[in-house]
């Protein structure tokens, strides 16, 4: 019982971290490697708001929420529009942002140096006991795992209830398919962007209360996102959510039965497998 | 070109006062940096080692720069590197100072692992190499190897002794049983301290109850809490790096793993670990500690955060300091010629920040191995034969 509840927690943060890049990577088709330090800035942020303004972390959502938004509404306009435009196929498009984005995550991270300095970034906030089934749970991770929920009952009620997110569905199944119907293919890949990349940085937000933070940090999450992503099928929201639970069921239940120094083994061959058997990850389409 | 006029007299007159500023005084001694910026250890880095640097440099351009044997003065000008905790990286820019810059020191670089990289590198190139951040049993081979390295932290064998010391007394005085749970982190370090734990451990009559290793960057340490809390064990002891040794201490908070002893390494010595906990880490043991009572220390304490306004870190903050009075004092006393300096360090004693330095057989054989956090302070309660250890607590309760 105590792994079970300790691997779903697990996998609630996984699913915060590999949110955002669903939607980056899904529907507007664009591998983000600097996602990780999407996240980094807007935990920055909580961390900010919670030392110098000593409100409640979750307050910063109010500006890192939207900041996040435009300013990855402003990257993918200013900086991987020319990409997709210029791409001829997938292929060439995700390798041209796989480069840009990789050259992009250097760039953030020089900049969160200057702007917070090389340190650790860790307080403390909801890091108390909070008994389920009579055994102590991290409050804070207790939290975290309710946002997740919400934040992916929201994502999953906006891309499967509004015309918006049948329009997302549309453009993540086949971008020219989409424009054929009228849908205006640029904007919702930017709406989905800059969705993802708010979605990251709430996540940020949320990780922060209770792990420690550094500027360089980002590649951490962004490794682990990347594996979620593809071994829950890209572009499917369910399939990140089912991929985070599994991973987090298995690296509980590796690190309590077995070994802790056994759970990066396990997360890996458990990726390689799906990898074998379903290629194209859990809920992810056959290509044609 | 009215434009490109004005950009060009703007160049000549920047240039000229340059010029100027130079040629009124000496040359500056040109010192390198090379140290983790980004990348795993930053964080590490940017509170132990580079406000270090900075502080040293701003102190002696402020005095007017080091006094030379022939009565003149000169400023010292760093030139910093980036390594990203790539030891391929420091290599190359240790390599980059020496030949291209031409730099006439090069400060050592930042941990255990980027130092013994370095060394073959300083040793071909002939720098001193004085290391405030390498703790290592493999000492006697590397200063053997290469007559331009020091050492100044201590040895793993040291520290893992020291903490078997504490908690046998701890256990001799009734305050705490025979039983430790013991976890590492799976990476150098942590591995390195663990096995030369395992032993001590061992044969100062201990049952080791609990002993597992976790990768580095584990992001849920709850099942490793569980389990050693499970054990049921009188003494925790965690061979730790940074981001877990918070994660750990949080951890057990919540889990409320109650033992007398509680032990996690690197990063227990940081301001901002008991900033995080407060005094819920009262009693806690970490890695490092000082005496932070003598005069010296207290005017570094205060010098460090006017300077680069942070913190010190109560460990290897003070020793890296230190390491830089030493090539300062060495440089002063025999010019920049670095073979007479190398020579210098391995002879002179140095009174520091630590107090008085004197190398045998290229290392400080006098270090703090384990310190503890009383009220708000984390005090070296154990070293090897350092004045001024305060005597051990036990924790009580969270």
């Amino acid at each position: 019982m105590d792994i079970l509840i300790t691997g779903l927690l697990l996998g609630a943060t996984y699913s915060l971290i590999a949110m955002g890049l669903t939607l980056q990577y899904g529907v507007a088709r664009i591998m983000n490697l600097a996602n990780g330090e999407m996240l980094v800035a807007g935990a920055f942020g909580a961390f900010w708001v919670f030392s110098a303004q000593t409100l409640s972390p979750f307050a910063s959502a109010v500006f890192v929420v939207p900041g996040a938004f435009l300013l990855n509404w402003l990257i993918y306009r200013y900086l991987l529009r020319p990409l997709v435009r210029r791409a001829k196929n997938r292929g060439t498009l995700e390798v041209d942002t796989i480069l840009a984005t990789f050259g992009m995550s250097f760039a953030f991270v020089g900049i969160m140096l200057l702007v917070f300095g090389g340190g650790y970034f860790t307080y403390s906030y909801l890091a108390e006991p909070y008994f389920i089934f009579g055994s102590p749970f991290g409050l804070n991770r207790v939290v975290a795992s309710l946002v997740a929920a919400v934040i992916c009952g929201l994502l999953y009620w906006g891309i499967h209830g509004t015309r918006t997110g049948m329009a997302i569905r549309a453009v993540a199944v086949d971008p020219a398919a989409a424009g054929l119907v009228a849908i205006d293919v640029p904007r919702i890949s930017a709406f989905s962007f800059a969705l993802g990349g708010a979605v990251t940085a709430a996540g940020g937000i949320v990780l922060s209360t209770f792990l420690t933070m550094d500027a360089s940090i980002g590649v951490v999450f962004t490794m682990k996102a990347l594996i979620i992503v593809i071994m829950g099928g890209v572009g499917d929201v369910r399939g990140t959510i089912i991929a985070s639970l599994i991973l987090g069921l298995a690296e509980t239940a590796v690190a309590s039965l077995i070994d802790p120094g056994m759970t990066l083994a396990a997360a890996y061959l458990l990726f390689v497998l799906v990898l074998l058997v379903r290629p194209e990850g859990l809920f992810g389409r056959r290509h044609s | 070109m009215r434009c490109r006029t004005v950009l060009t007299l703007a160049a000549v007159a920047a240039f000229s006062v340059l010029s100027i500023g130079t040629a009124s005084g000496a040359d500056p001694i040109r010192i390198g940096a090379v140290a983790p910026k980004t990348g795993p250890l930053a964080a590490g880095a940017a509170i132990t080692h580079w406000p270090n640097i900075q502080l040293w440099a701003h102190q002696v351009n402020e005095r007017g720069g080091l006094k030379m044997k022939d009565g003149s003065r000169r400023k010292v000008e760093i030139i910093e590197y980036d390594d990203r905790t790539n030891p391929g990286e420091t290599i190359k820019a240790v390599e980059r100072l020496a030949t291209q810059d031409k730099v006439d020191f090069i400060i050592a670089p930042y941990s255990t692992g980027l130092n013994v990289a370095a060394a073959p590198v300083f040793a071909k190139h002939g720098y001193p190499q004085i290391t405030a951040t390498s703790i290592t049993d493999k000492i006697p081979e590397l200063t053997a190897r290469y007559s331009s390295i020091f050492f100044a932290l201590g040895s793993t064998t040291a520290l893992a002794g020291s903490v078997a010391e504490i908690l046998s007394k701890l256990r001799e005085e009734r305050k705490i049983g025979n039983k430790v749970a013991m976890v590492n982190v799976a990476d150098a370090f942590g591995i390195e301290l663990a096995e030369a734990a395992r032993p001590i451990f061992k044969k100062a009559g201990f049952e080791i109850t609990y002993d597992r290793s976790y990768p580095l960057g584990t992001q849920d340490l709850s099942p490793i809490v569980k389990g050693a809390k499970a054990s049921n064990p009188d003494a925790f002891v965690a061979w730790s790096y940074p981001p877990d040794t918070f994660a750990l201490t949080e951890q057990s908070k919540i889990e409320g793993l109650e033992v007398k002893a509680y032990y996690t390494a690197v990063a227990t010595a940081f301001p901002a670990y008991g900033g995080k906990f407060g005094s819920s880490v009262n009693g806690h043991l970490g890695a490092g500690g000082v005496n932070p009572d003598t005069p010296e220390m207290q005017a570094y304490f205060a010098a460090h955060k006017k300077v680069t306004g942070k913190q010190a870190d109560y460990w290897a903050s003070a020793v890296t300091y230190a390491t830089l009075q030493v090539l300062e004092q060495a440089i002063e006393a025999v010019g920049t010629d670095r073979k007479a300096v190398t020579e210098h360090i391995k002879k002179g004693t140095f009174p520091t920040v630590m107090g008085p330095w004197k190398f045998f057989n290229q290392s400080i054989d006098k270090f703090w191995t384990v310190g503890q956090w009383q009220n708000g302070v984390f005090y070296g309660v154990a070293s090897t034969g350092l004045p001024g250890a305060k005597p051990v607590i036990t924790k009580t309760g969270w």
